[in-house]
């Protein structure tokens, strides 16, 4: 779902903190990547964060602040607007999003956007361009829509690659021990359903343990032990991690 | 420099004349906040928390251009012996465009158009050069929450009581001390990279040759603060500092 951006370099650099001002190599053969400048013959960090060289270039990851958007980074929002031709999404970042009536998988009428998606609606989107102007979502792609009951939480959206670990070892390991659907935005926004509200609650609980542990190393091993002393009676577990709008509505047709 | 003739030729605290009071940091003491930080200085405290670039309103201060820099600064009604009335006065309105204009050099507005960065500074406890302690504390809340920065600020107050200059004053110094020609108090602040100031007040009188020796003396403190805004912010969490 969400490439760690660990993973790629942990193996080759090591990485340090660095502050902005702060002279991260010095040389005419290094470039500044993201969130670096060059400064004469320094290459100096533009803003806080961990600095990674990797061959020529020297970027800064970001530890901490608001969430920038990226393309193709798959997000939760929430409606705040209504336009004539799409919805205004909240998606706790510097600016609010688009989704174009465009983007949804079928035909909607001018007047029918309230009843796809109403004010307050969470959505599950994937950011498929950012430009100056704003951001554009889409939901086109398959296991994007409407999020349905279930409960969300807002978690520091830096720490998301930790609740995800590695090809999603972490997430799949709480949706084992919990039975829970769990849906992680990349903007830090946490979407879970369970079958009761009691595996729910667990499941928040150890997705905050996991925020608080997360620089600690060897992070699974706690986590299960973690899970193991909160004795959690798993009932119901589905394997379907986002239930799209139309498959939810043929359910409660059935019902 | 050295007081000859000065009436103050040994600080009240026992300090040397270009020493700064023992200083606290400490960066990410407020969870729900993007950024934060606390500085402190002897018992002058200020706390500064940011959030944002988030979305601007009223609509109409929108700037497609750049970003917004808002400074909050506010003493606690309990900051200083006599009550103060909790709110926005003259002065704290004052200081607060004064913290915005220090701060916004080293700030890459360009990078987020449309959009506010909040900097609020609570003063919890007052003993002079507050809006120096709540520049520090702004400067390192801003870079905790990850605003593209060119470069630090560092601010401190340089003073003179009677004819001798001295770094980092206290209340006493600031305001207490009445004897000959009184005090002046100049705060400045440096930028770390450039090294340039990016504020420079004054109250009281000086002379040009003083206020050169002033500008000397503010650069070196600053530059002490700074190391120690540095550390507090590769310690995120870990108070940084204190006794020397």
């Amino acid at each position: 779902m969400v490439k760690s951006e660990e993973k790629t370099s942990e193996s080759k650099n090591e990485r340090k903190i660095v502050v902005p001002g702060e002279t991260i190599v010095s040389g005419e053969k290094y470039l500044p990547g993201d969130g670096a400048y060059r400064d004469g013959g320094d290459i100096v960090a533009g803003r806080y964060g961990l600095a990674e060289i990797s061959d020529k270039f020297v970027k800064i990851i970001a530890v901490s602040g608001v969430y920038l958007p990226r393309r193709g980074n798959s997000i939760i929002a929430e409606v705040v607007g209504i336009t004539f031709n799409g919805w205004l999404l909240n998606f706790g970042g510097a600016e609010n999003a688009f989704l174009s009536m465009m983007e949804v998988p079928r035909y909607i009428n001018k007047g029918e956007l309230r009843e796809h998606f109403d004010f307050g609606d969470l959505v599950s989107a994937k950011v498929w361009n950012t430009n100056g102007r704003g951001i554009d979502l889409s939901v086109k792609m398959r296991g994007f829509g409407k999020l349905e009951s279930g409960q969300i939480m807002k978690i520091n959206p830096n720490k998301v690659p930790r609740i995800i670990g590695r090809e999603g070892s972490m997430v799949n390991l709480i949706k084992d021990a919990t039975g829970c659907e769990i849906n992680v935005g990349q903007n830090g926004w946490v979407w879970i359903r369970g079958s009761n509200i009691d595996n729910e609650v667990q499941t928040r609980k150890i997705v905050n343990f996991i925020c608080e542990n997360s620089t600690i190393t060897g992070l699974t091993d706690k986590v299960e032990k973690f899970i193991k002393d909160l004795g959690i009676k798993k009932t119901a577990s589905s394997d379907v991690e986002i239930i799209e709008e139309d498959t939810h509505k043929e359910k409660e047709d059935k019902k | 420099m050295v007081a000859k003739k000065s009436v103050y030729t040994k600080r009240n605290d026992g300090r040397k004349f270009d020493e700064v009071r023992p200083i606290k940091a400490k960066v990410g003491i407020v969870p729900s906040a993007d950024g934060s930080a606390m500085f402190e200085t002897g018992s002058t405290k200020a706390v500064a928390v940011v959030r944002g670039p988030r979305i601007l309103h009223p609509q109409h201060m929108q700037n497609p251009r750049k970003g917004l820099l808002r400074v909050t600064y506010g003493m606690m009604s309990f900051s200083v012996s006599d009550r103060i009335r909790p709110g926005p006065n003259r002065r704290s309105q004052e200081i607060s465009k004064v913290t915005e204009w220090a701060l916004a050099p080293c700030i890459d507005l360009e990078a987020f158009p449309n959009t506010v960065v909040d900097v609020f500074i609570q003063i919890p406890q007052a003993d002079a050069g507050t809006r120096a302690a709540g520049i520090n504390a702004a400067a390192m809340a801003l870079a905790h929450a990850g605003v593209p920065m060119k470069e630090m600020v560092s601010c401190v107050g340089v003073g003179k009581i009677d004819k001798t200059l001295v770094v980092d004053l206290d209340k006493y110094e600031d305001s207490d001390f009445k004897e000959a020609e009184g005090s002046t108090d100049i705060p400045m602040c440096t930028l770390s990279r450039s090294k340039k100031i990016s504020l420079l007040q004054l109250d009281g009188k000086i002379s040009i040759d003083e206020l050169k020796e002033v500008l000397k003396m503010g650069k070196k403190a600053c530059e002490e603060i700074n190391k120690i805004q540095v550390e507090a912010l590769k310690n995120v969490g870990q108070e940084v500092g204190g006794k020397k």
